[in-house]
């Protein structure tokens, strides 16, 4: 059954990438399978991954950029991941709506993604289907995410370019990007330009980055006219020089995409050099492999705790002072070390 | 929770085709379901037949609502379900039909494919259970 799935896949199947797709959102038995069997298919896509505040006009411009892609006669894949209800796991996902330039056309592979369950499931749960378009043979991936806090932000970190996208007059999203997304920014579009506003986000935002340059706390190691307070030489990966660029589109009006794919591609140009991808690649893959250990782990010893009767039993004991949250990890997890010890040991 | 704990979300794609406008109930019927801890998709106002094909087959849902209060349900329905099975899709799909339908229509619709027609004052509570019971099992 996985066998068939991936060989319907890698043939170009539509329905079996959106089974594969749900299997791994599911990760329903034989998902595992079937994203190993998939990673020798992939590296070709070009990444993209595309935040910003609600509101931001994300899912506009996602529509624009697939459509003029697909006049470039590239395809396209698109996963758009949107917050699910932590109460009931319920969720509407609308991004979908926005998706009007591209009606009825297949080779843009358009797919909603709910946050659902945990923080490190959604990040690998996007990874693989990234995978899994990526294999199928997408030219362009996108993943669209609302840029709200770490979650998010590991999700687009996966992507070979990141684009941030920031609405005009928005004092208090700019005070939301300071606090970690702007770091993450490759590009910038201040989308919606023809808004009152959108001179004074661009100059914000310029003062901004360049703050970033001369900034030594975050990894750019410049030593431009902004800098001098620190005198270390970092080598960050933007040591000689990406200085984010900043778009403006109006995304419902099709004008300034073209500027900003441009801005896309010259990005892309600057990490293929000088061997910046393959890094970028290794950090990825790094992130992916401790990722799923984590969960793995985790797994174990979800098993060893129902095995020793559940976590309950425990909590009582810790809310009744007789032991505390250390001993009882040390507890779970001493004969799970001892074991590991023993088998390096042998 | 661990990699492979498996997490089963049913999902929807609720769906407006054709010149109808009237999209309360859609909106009405997509918080219900999300309320019921399902994951809908919404396809915003008059959508083409392909465009919900499109969106079933790429979304790969569980069931899918198309809400006509037309009258265009016979030209568009089949639309619809011969799209679905142009991409080997109708067989796990669960549709529904809700909206006005006369009785002598519904049992064509059910002949396409169509599980069940859902009327006005239809219970919410009686379509989320329907849902559950009905959404195809896919191992």
């Amino acid at each position: 059954m996985t066998d068939d799935l991936v060989e319907e896949l890698l043939t170009g199947k539509h329905r079996a990438l959106a089974r594969v797709i749900t299997k791994i959102e599911n990760r329903q038995p034989g998902y595992r399978e079937i994203v190993s069997r998939l990673h020798e298919h992939t590296g070709t896509a070009d990444v993209i991954g595309i935040t910003g505040s609600p509101g931001a006009g994300k899912s506009t411009l996602v529509d624009k950029m697939a459509a003029t892609y697909r006049e470039r006669g590239l395809t396209v894949g698109v996963i758009a991941i949107d917050p699910s209800s932590p109460f009931t796991g319920g969720a509407v996902l609308g991004d979908r709506i926005r998706m009007g330039s591209n009606v009825g056309d297949m080779d843009v592979f358009f797919r909603s993604m709910s946050a659902r369950g945990s923080l490190g499931g959604l990040s690998t749960a996007t990874t693989d289907a990234v995978k899994a378009l990526d294999a199928f043979g997408k030219d362009k991936v996108i993943i669209e995410t609302v840029g709200a806090g770490q979650n998010e932000i590991d999700i687009v970190k996966m992507a070979d370019t990141v684009a941030v996208l920031v609405p005009p007059g928005s004092g208090d999203d700019v005070q939301m990007l300071k606090a970690g997304i702007l770091e993450i920014a490759d590009v910038f579009a201040v989308n919606k330009a023809d808004l009152t506003g959108a001179d004074r986000t661009v100059q914000e935002l310029r003062e901004m980055i360049q703050y970033r340059q001369g900034d030594v706390s975050v990894d750019a190691g410049h030593h431009g006219p902004g800098a001098g307070m620190e005198d270390l030489d970092k080598p960050g990966e933007d040591a000689d020089g990406w200085l984010p660029p900043i778009v403006e589109t109006v995304a419902n009006r099709d004008e300034g995409v073209d500027e900003f794919l441009e801005a896309l591609a010259d990005h892309r140009e600057y990490i293929v050099s000088a061997g910046r991808l393959a890094e970028r690649e290794r950090t990825r893959h790094r992130e992916e492999i401790r990722t799923l250990l984590r969960e793995d782990m985790s797994e174990l010893l979800e098993e060893e705790i129902d095995h020793r009767g559940g976590l309950d039993r425990y909590v009582e004991r810790v809310r009744e002072r007789e032991t505390d949250p250390y001993a009882v990890s040390d507890e779970l997890l001493g004969p799970l070390a001892e074991c590991v010890r023993r088998t390096r040991e042998e | 929770m661990g990699a492979d704990q498996e997490q089963r979300t049913v999902r929807c794609l609720v769906a407006k085709v054709g010149l109808d406008g009237h999209d309360r109930g859609a909106h009405v019927i997509s918080r219900a379901f999300r309320d019921a801890g399902f994951e809908v998709i919404y396809s915003g106002l008059h959508r083409a037949p392909e465009e919900i094909v499109q969106a079933t087959v790429q979304e790969d849902v569980d069931v899918l609502g198309i809400s006509i209060l037309s009258g265009a349900h016979d030209t568009l329905v089949p639309k619809i379900i011969d799209g679905l099975e142009e991409y080997d899709a109708s067989g796990d799909t669960l549709v529904l039909v809700g909206g006005i339908i006369p009785d002598e229509d519904e049992e064509q619709l059910k002949e396409l494919g169509v599980a069940e027609v859902f009327g006005p004052g239809a219970p919410m509570q009686e379509m989320i259970d329907f849902v559950r019971e009905n959404v195809p099992d896919r191992r």
